[in-house]
């Protein structure tokens, strides 16, 4: 409902503050007056949590929250990088960085890997049943995993990986198997079947006319797909928080630990920058690739 | 065996991937199904049969009462908020506004934050000794009051708000999304007519979108049952139980109560309730395009 301001004859706009005219310019103000309560509201609360990891333990405590650090000071990114105490250890958190990275990357690219096969496989390869098949495997993006949460953990101990980053990489790579797939697949059905069909036609096979044909017409969804696994992943806390030790925990894991633990003085500054730390990874992604980020967040919504 | 292979390429690469979730997916519900009819405590055990007792111990428990009736309270005030607010600021983008993609991106960027990060944030700001109370204070209105954290009757607001600045970027884009497909001429032809925008919307507009609403009440609806982290990180279910819900019930029965018989019970009525939602859901969608 764009305000007819643009379209206004020359006529008007001599008589500048005609009633019309004025009823348009009000309009417009309220509107960016909404606006700039709304983006205040969503973007508040990251100002805050910058600014607030930048301050002293007696600057918070003095009140201010919207305040701009009086004598930035970065001692709290220092202390929650490498010195907090999480649990009984007092490393701070880049060892848990370090886990969720090395947990979060094999596994996103495993899962994307094996979405693609799949999708693939489905979209360009139908066989009797394909359909069915696809049901099973994109049924399981609704299922709460509250549901597997047990046996996955019996299954863990019997195979010696409970509490290993090893057993969050299966466990991953698992469960991302629905997603990648649904994503992959709905993909490749607009890749044009003439292609598969040349392409078999003199000879190559299916892996040769994945790799060389079908993936490289692919490279946004692939993106699409690596961010929303890694988003997915790297934010996953009920896994994590299930099936992991002090020793093998993620980010998520050790953020909650450290800010919600009932020992000691709650120094907020160190919990603001533990906190910013951990959202760091997706929040660069979604600043670099928004585009892609967003077509993930559709397609992933669905799951768990 | 090569051929049988060549001609079959397909649903031999599948096959790792459906062995995979036939057992990991089917089986384990199948598993906790059948572990929701035992009395097992720590261990799931298989030889102690109680039929349906613990479904009938779950609805006489006091705690899991609170934890579902919280998932229908803080499900229908979510989504009440979200979708009102989500499509409202749909509509104030799409209005040719400067800088569209600076304020769409501002809305959006919380979708990329854990729920875990989410619930710590909202933590700090509903902290009624150093948060937005706080705050208000400062500016002079002494007697404002924000404790929805430390009261039971209104700690669930505290869930929705930071569920909804989580949540309300993906909500908005689809309703963007919806409110970009719609024909131009409706306009114009509103126009021509001296329709007021606002009726345009109530009447014509927001009646189009309503495949937009039964895919974001869906979305939602999913994303209601399964909430756990928000609700660990933000408030631990506290005051005492009044913000549990049945994820963290579930969780507490099989991790900390060693109490795997009630626990997967609660599961399994977790599954029910998305079944519940999601079969009416696919039966529309499959009769739509059938």
């Amino acid at each position: 409902m764009s305000t007819s301001t643009d379209a206004m004859p020359r006529a008007q706009r001599a008589g500048w503050l005609t009633p019309r005219r004025a009823k348009a310019i009000l309009k417009r103000g309220v509107l960016y007056l909404l606006l700039a309560i709304v983006a205040f509201f969503f973007a508040g609360p990251l100002y805050i949590l910058l600014s607030t990891s930048f301050k002293t333990m007696p600057e918070i405590q003095a009140g201010g929250l919207m305040s701009l650090p009086h004598e930035p000071t970065t001692q709290a990114w220092v202390t929650a990088w490498g010195e907090a105490c999480i649990g009984i250890t007092c490393g701070g958190l880049k060892g848990y960085f370090g886990n969720s990275m090395i947990m979060a990357v094999p596994a996103v690219l495993i899962s994307v890997m094996i979405g693609a096969i799949n999708g693939y496989a489905l979209a360009k390869w139908p066989f009797p049943g394909a359909r069915f098949v696809f049901a099973a495997l994109v049924a399981g993006n609704f299922v709460p995993f509250q549901v597997v949460l047990a046996p996955v953990s019996v299954t863990l101990r019997t195979l010696g990986l409970f509490g290993s980053v090893e057993g969050l990489i299966l466990i991953h790579v698992i469960y991302g198997i629905p997603i990648t797939t649904m994503l992959f697949r709905n993909f490749f059905l607009s890749v044009p079947n003439d292609l598969i069909k040349a392409a078999r036609i003199d000879g190559a096979g299916f892996f040769w006319i994945f790799f060389r044909i079908v993936l490289p017409l692919s490279p946004s969804v692939i993106v699409v797909a690596l961010i929303l696994q890694f988003t997915g992943i790297w934010n996953d806390f009920l896994f994590a928080v299930s099936f992991s030790n002090p020793s093998s925990a993620p980010m998520t894991v050790a953020l909650n630990n450290l800010v919600n633990s009932n020992f000691g003085v709650k120094e907020y500054n160190v919990h603001m920058a533990a906190t910013v730390i951990a959202a760091a990874p997706t929040l660069i992604l979604y600043i670099l690739l928004g585009r892609y980020f967003l077509r993930g967040m559709t397609a992933g919504a669905v799951k768990g | 065996m090569r051929r049988f292979l060549q001609r079959h390429v397909s649903q031999v690469a599948l096959s790792p991937s459906l062995a995979l979730i036939a057992i990991f997916l089917y089986g384990f519900i199948a598993y906790t199904a059948a572990v929701s009819t035992t009395n097992s405590k720590a261990f799931p055990r298989f030889d102690n049969f109680v039929g349906l007792e613990q479904y009938w111990r779950l609805f006489h428990t006091p705690r899991w009462h609170v934890a579902f009736t919280n998932m229908f309270l803080f499900g229908g005030l979510f989504l009440l908020v979200t979708i009102s607010l989500g499509l409202l600021i749909a509509i104030l983008i799409d209005q040719r506004i400067r800088a569209e993609s600076f304020f769409r991106s501002i809305v959006m960027y919380p979708m990329a934050m854990s729920f875990v990060v989410t619930g710590i944030i909202w933590q700090w700001l509903l902290n009624p000794t150093l948060g937005i109370e706080v705050m208000v204070h400062q500016l002079g209105f002494e007697s404002f009051r924000l404790d929805w954290l430390t009261n039971p009757n209104t700690v669930i607001w505290a869930l929705v708000v930071a569920a909804f600045w989580q949540g309300c970027g993906l909500v908005m884009a689809l309703f963007l999304a919806g409110l970009r497909g719609i024909d131009e001429d409706i306009w114009k032809a509103a126009a021509v007519d001296g329709i007021p925008a606002w009726r345009v919307y109530v009447f014509i507009v927001i009646p189009m979108l309503a495949p937009v609403f039964l895919t974001v009440v869906v979305l939602l609806s999913l994303s209601i049952v399964r909430a756990f982290d928000l609700v660990v990180a933000l408030t631990n279910g506290g005051p005492g139980v009044s913000s549990d819900l049945p994820s963290v019930f579930m969780f507490d029965m099989a991790f900390r109560r060693t109490n795997l018989g009630l626990s997967a019970a609660s599961a399994v009525v977790m599954l029910g309730t998305v079944l519940a939602i999601l079969i009416p859901y696919l039966y529309v969608e499959t009769r739509e395009r059938a």
